[in-house]
């Protein structure tokens, strides 16, 4: 596994612990670890020396935080350039003034563009009420109009094709044909072609001339190497490109190809891919596309599948719950309910930061919940609200019940206690108890609302329970490199900073840089 | 036309950039120094090489500090024996003599399987072997459409299954198949996934389970079609794929742009599988095999006297 930025500068660091100061002659190595890691990204290589000398000249200037740790200001320095060479945020896509807005989706073959259509489709008709029409301009690869017009009988999306004419004809006429039957969005399928293929090349620019589309998107594979600089510039140039989408980002593919596309292009990245299913489109962030290119999780993306997929009377209960320390057995799976809601474990991991290594390390079998739930299904009520009273003959009725061995109960059990242990410790690091019922609406307020705030103690809390529960579940094989609580907790972004304070960014370093001297401690005592 | 001239012409816009690049840094009989060497850096990291790029500049590096590099003739001599160092002596086919030989091909999503499968079974069917392929991608719109119009146009059969049907079963009626036609070679397609994704990954352990039920010793072989123009995470690829099922070779696709397929000697170094295929082009005819000699002189544009 790649590892991450932080890593490798605090390796690279470790040979100036002392001199907290950085200087000129200093920070040349900590710049070379960045270069590796964008590289490594796939970022282009010019694009990363660029990069790096405003990395420098920012580490350098007056922003720099005195007495902070040198590779923490570093990754805020290269992850504050990342973002400002991938922004604005703006996935806007342009309106027709009168009649249909028509969409042509241009890229190499294999990048994704036939799914995309399907997908943007209905993210078009669903998020915007529009009504589009899918036109199936590949001709070229075997079946892939039949692949179009299956996608569209799935997604309920009409899709316009007509035999015997070339490409540019048949997106002509799909645009006539959206005009007459009033469909107000026209996205345009067209063949994956290289760049380096003249007479193909041609072919789309003469898509783009017959239709005049008001978007001419360029869809890359968010696994694409140093190649995606080249590419883009040659569709650039003979389309007008007016963005991106980068598909296939739910591997382990760092997608640093993006950085270098808007380099390039200059054209927003509008959408990412977020997987197969024709749901899995997401607007683009720059904050969260520069925080999985270092390697930093994707905590925007958790707190956005969050809100989506539990409801806030749900949350508010399992906080009360947390914050009142009767936690029990039943919270305890209503919680992992919750949380399995919201996806599978190894992606709410690998979106969590400083975890995505651990959801491959502990390489998570699904199936563990499904059994833990049996466990759970072969319970009394009383047992569930009072696991204390668990003896030797429960356990063994248990397991039984549930086709299990009595070891699986005993572990269950262990892991339970380990959480109610974190429970109560959180209530007295004051998550809640503390707070007065003002700042803990804000709290829960934090957890429903939008990117910036990043949730307090609410969702951290509730993600940490789930890193606890992995590592009490994993009991054996993971549980001992699971992080704990308190890292969890510094490590998520604003985590560690009290609820309600509006916080500058020198005091988010200052806190930081706090809860990793705390970290340190605790590391000694172990 | 040799096979040479054919990759070279295949290969055309690879070499342009990495061999052009380097004519071009070369240009108007520059001295070797050290601003020429970051630039040769650059030029091979631009060609995704990795961090094989820097292992590269340090041995030219070393080299010209003993002053064993006059010119361009010797960089790019240089450069051909350390790039064959790592790709090694060209492997062997694997022997194809048990009848029927069961190929499965998995990758990931777009990265050219179908494609891919088409070139191999009309390169079988030529070479006089029956072929059946099984259209064990159930899960994508339409992908046994484009995998029984490829096996239309090279005339070999196909079994397949409606979509959404168990991809294990399909691979286990093709294999009774074959058995059941004599077939020389039964090739399976896949569907793309992603090696992150634990449960797809498990379904082709199902399916290499499945199908020892009607064969114990398939399947023979299970090659991987990496994207020619993917970046690092091709490694990736390459490293889990083979965790999860046997990999015994892989087809590099795609490598008719400007894609330099440097990930392939990458990728050669880190899991240590033989490439048998390259692909290079669209039409049937555009599979090549793997020729280390052939293929870092076609990107270097050296041959076996200039070096």
């Amino acid at each position: 596994m790649f590892e991450t930025l932080t890593n490798r500068l605090s390796s690279a660091f470790s040979s100036l612990r002392g001199s907290k100061e950085l200087t000129s002659d200093n920070i040349e190595e900590g710049l070379s670890a960045v270069r590796e890691a964008l590289l490594e990204a796939d970022v282009h290589f010019k694009v990363a020396r660029e990069l790096t000398d405003k990395v420098r000249a920012r580490v350098l200037g007056n922003e720099q935080v005195k007495g902070v740790d040198p590779s923490q200001q570093f990754v805020h320095a290269v992850n504050l350039e990342l973002i400002e060479l991938m922004g604005p945020e703006d996935s806007a896509l342009n309106v027709a003034k009168s009649g249909p807005t028509v969409i042509l989706m241009a890229g190499l073959q294999g990048a994704g563009k036939t799914t995309t259509c399907g997908k943007l489709g209905k993210y078009l008709r669903e998020k915007h009420k529009r009504q589009p029409l899918l036109v199936a301009a590949d001709i070229k690869r075997p079946a892939a109009v039949e692949q179009l017009r299956v996608l569209g009988k799935q997604l309920d999306l009409p899709v316009f094709f007509e035999e015997g004419l070339s490409p540019p004809e048949v997106c002509a006429a799909g645009v006539a044909y959206a005009k007459a039957k009033g469909y107000d969005v026209v996205i345009l399928d067209t063949a994956g072609r290289l760049h380096v293929d003249d007479e193909l090349m041609s072919e789309v620019a003469d898509i783009a001339k017959r239709t005049k589309p008001h978007n001419q998107i360029l869809v890359v594979d968010g696994m694409t190497g140093q190649d995606a600089v080249r590419s883009a510039g040659v569709f650039h140039e003979r389309l007008q490109l007016t963005g991106v989408i980068l598909t296939k980002t739910d591997g382990d593919a760092r997608g640093g190809a993006v950085v270098s596309l808007k380099a390039v292009t200059g054209c927003p990245v509008l959408f990412v891919g977020t997987g197969e299913k024709p749901e899995d489109l997401d607007a683009f962030s720059p904050e969260r596309m520069a925080g999985r290119i270092l390697g930093m999780g994707d905590v925007v993306g958790l707190v956005e599948r969050a809100q989506e997929s539990i409801s806030e009377e749900e949350a508010e209960a399992t906080y009360n719950k947390m914050v009142m320390g009767s936690f029990t057995l039943e919270d305890m799976f209503a919680q992992l309910r919750m949380i399995r809601k919201m996806g599978s474990m190894k992606k709410l991991l690998g979106m969590m930061p400083g975890m995505s290594g651990l959801a491959d390390a502990a390489n998570i079998d699904e199936s563990v919940f499904d059994r833990q739930q049996a466990l759970y299904d072969s319970m009394t009520p009383k047992e569930r609200l009072h696991p204390d009273v668990i003896d030797v003959s429960r356990r063994r009725r248990i397991a039984r019940g549930a086709g299990q061995e009595m070891g699986a109960v005993n572990e269950l059990l262990k892991g339970f206690r380990g959480m109610q242990k974190m429970m109560k410790q959180m209530g007295k690091m004051g998550m809640g108890a503390k707070m007065g019922a003002k700042q803990k609406r804000a709290a829960l307020e934090g957890m429903g609302g939008s990117g910036a705030g990043l949730g307090g103690g609410g969702l951290g809390g509730m993600l940490g329970g789930a890193g606890d529960l992995l590592g009490g579940l994993f009991g054996g094989k993971g549980g001992g490199e699971a992080p704990s609580m308190e890292d969890l907790q510094s490590m998520m972004p604003g985590g560690s900073r009290p609820m309600g304070s509006s916080s500058t960014r020198e005091s988010a370093l200052k806190k930081k840089e706090k809860a990793r001297k705390k970290r340190k401690q605790s590391k000694k005592r172990r | 036309m040799g096979l040479f001239d054919r990759l070279k012409k295949r290969l055309t816009h690879t070499r342009s950039v990495l061999s052009d690049g380097i004519s071009s840094i070369f240009r108007g009989g520059r001295a070797m120094d050290q601003a020429l060497l970051d630039e040769l850096e650059e030029l091979l990291y631009t060609s995704d090489l990795g961090p094989l790029a820097t292992d590269l500049v340090a041995t030219l590096t070393r080299m010209h500090k003993r002053g064993e590099l006059k010119g361009e003739g010797d960089v790019r001599g240089a450069l051909r024996s350390r790039l064959l160092e790592k790709l090694g002596d060209q492997r062997p086919l694997p022997e194809m003599n048990q009848s029927p030989h069961v190929l499965l091909v998995v990758g990931v999503n777009g990265s050219g399987k179908t494609t891919s499968i088409a070139k191999l079974a009309h390169r079988f069917k030529l070479e006089g072997k029956s072929v059946l392929v099984g259209a064990c991608d159930t899960f994508r719109a339409a992908a046994a459409d484009q995998l029984q119009i490829w096996a239309e146009r090279s005339g070999v059969e196909i079994v397949r299954q409606g979509e959404g049907a168990d991809p294990a079963a399909v691979a286990f009626d093709a294999v009774s198949a074959g058995i059941a036609r004599g077939s020389d070679v039964i090739i399976l397609d896949t569907a793309g996934r992603l090696h992150t994704q634990k449960n797809l990954m498990s379904e082709l352990e199902k399916i290499q389970r499945v199908v020892r039920k009607c064969l114990p010793e398939a399947p023979h072989s299970v090659w991987l079609v990496l994207d020619g123009t993917n970046g690092q995470n091709a490694i990736q690829q390459a490293k889990l794929f083979t965790e999860t099922v046997d990999v015994s070779g892989l087809i590099v696709a795609k490598l008719d742009g400007t894609a330099r397929g440097g990930a392939v000697f990458s990728i050669t170094e880190a899991v240590g599988l033989p490439v048998f295929f390259i692909g290079t082009g669209e039409t049937m005819e555009d599979l090549e095999r793997f020729e280390p000699e052939a293929f870092v002189d076609a990107i270097l544009a050296t041959t076996l006297e200039s070096a």
